[in-house]
């Protein structure tokens, strides 16, 4: 793409596209998750909750792409990025792509996640970019929303009916290990957040913790164990096998007719 | 979900719900209609999705249905139909002296 000898050097626009587009897959790729709830929600009232969380995401995916092709400039559009990279190129935190799921399993996910991006909200509220502090100051009221939601349903998951409590626990069991990399940083965030355009995830690992922790306690759910193996590599285009397979679901008519246009 | 319901064991639906939704400060909330949900706080999120997602509220009430006590078809006689002959209930069955009227 670029033709610069020092391609590997950092510069503020090439930082901030990277950074913009690892906030997008990650919002992209649970919406899409997430809208495979719709037409199958456990009940009519949870459907259209899911469905609605879900279009919130890719509405913030499409603000963060929108502003991250206009950052690199070179005549892209969003959609080129949702629809014809491939799953190497996709920066998505492994924990957002994995399968929907049980109920049990999304909602975990989605506790998880509404909680990290709840810290994170707060700090890009005051990062040093016009346009980013705008796009979040529309998200955060959604975000609170996400969290809310998925709380008050892990407290009745956890604090439910035996197979509710069951299946929530194996959910957080089984993809503990994914949740390491939501605070994985690199020379890329390092670069930005010495310019205050990006936010220091490390700064709220500890409150997030807390809130994690004292969630699953209220609902009598055991919290897994921090130290565990945590897998890593999204941020670099690791994927699991079933990022593929979403991306060929997503892609797929795109692809075939690229040219196509609503009449 | 396999717990028993008092009403009808075929029905797995959660409770029922009346919405109620305030769309501006100051106006009456009106009756938006109903939802399952497992409790107070679930029903005001449901309501919350289900009708409130294009502007339609700045408030909302969520009411237990059985909660609500109705007239009923019987009692629409008794009720309602005695008004029919008794006009000067309504204000407009008083003329209003003019310079009131201007006033206003």
């Amino acid at each position: 793409m670029s033709t610069a000898t020092k391609s590997k050097e950092l510069t503020k626009q090439k930082a901030l596209f990277e950074y913009l587009v690892r906030l997008a897959d990650d919002r992209l790729i649970l919406g899409h998750r997430l809208s495979e709830w719709c037409g199958h929600g456990p009940i009519l009232e949870e459907d259209i909750a899911l469905a609605n969380i879900a279009l919130d995401y890719i509405g913030h995916a499409a603000n963060l792409y929108e502003y991250a092709v206009e950052i690199e400039g070179e005549g892209r559009h969003r959609d080129d990025l949702v629809y014809f990279r491939n799953d190497p190129e996709y920066k998505n935190l492994k924990l957002v792509e994995l399968p929907k799921g049980d109920f049990g399993f999304t909602i975990a996910r989605q506790f998880l996640f509404s909680s990290y991006s709840y810290y994170l909200y707060q700090l890009l509220s005051d990062i040093e970019d016009e346009q980013i502090r705008g796009m979040v100051e529309k998200h955060f009221k959604e975000v609170k929303y996400h969290l809310r939601h998925s709380r008050e349903w892990i407290l009745r998951l956890g604090d439910g009916t035996e197979e509710s409590h069951s299946r929530i626990q194996d959910a957080f069991n089984d993809m503990w290990t994914y949740v390491g990399e939501l605070f994985y940083q690199d020379e890329v965030d390092e670069f930005l957040q010495e310019k205050n355009l990006a936010a220091d995830t490390a700064s709220f690992k500890s409150d997030w913790k807390d809130l994690v922790t004292d969630t699953l306690e209220e609902a009598t759910l055991d919290v897994p164990d921090w130290n565990q193996f945590m897998v890593e590599g999204s941020r670099q285009g690791l994927h699991t096998e079933h990022l593929g397979h979403l991306l060929a679901e997503m892609q797929h008519l795109r692809r075939s007719y690229p040219d196509a246009d609503w009449e | 979900m396999s717990k028993e319901n008092e009403n009808n064991s075929e029905d797995t639906q959660w409770p029922l719900w009346e919405v109620f939704t305030q769309p501006r400060d100051g106006k009456p909330h009106e009756h938006a209609g109903s939802l399952h949900a497992p409790d107070a706080e679930k029903a005001l999120e449901n309501a919350r999705d289900v009708y409130t997602r294009r502007k339609e509220a700045v408030n909302l009430w969520v009411v237990p249905s059985n909660q609500i006590v109705a007239s009923k078809g019987e009692d629409e006689g008794p009720f309602f139909d005695p008004a029919d002959d008794k006009p000067y209930r309504h204000p407009q069955f008083y003329s209003v002296p003019r310079v009131s009227k201007r006033r206003s």
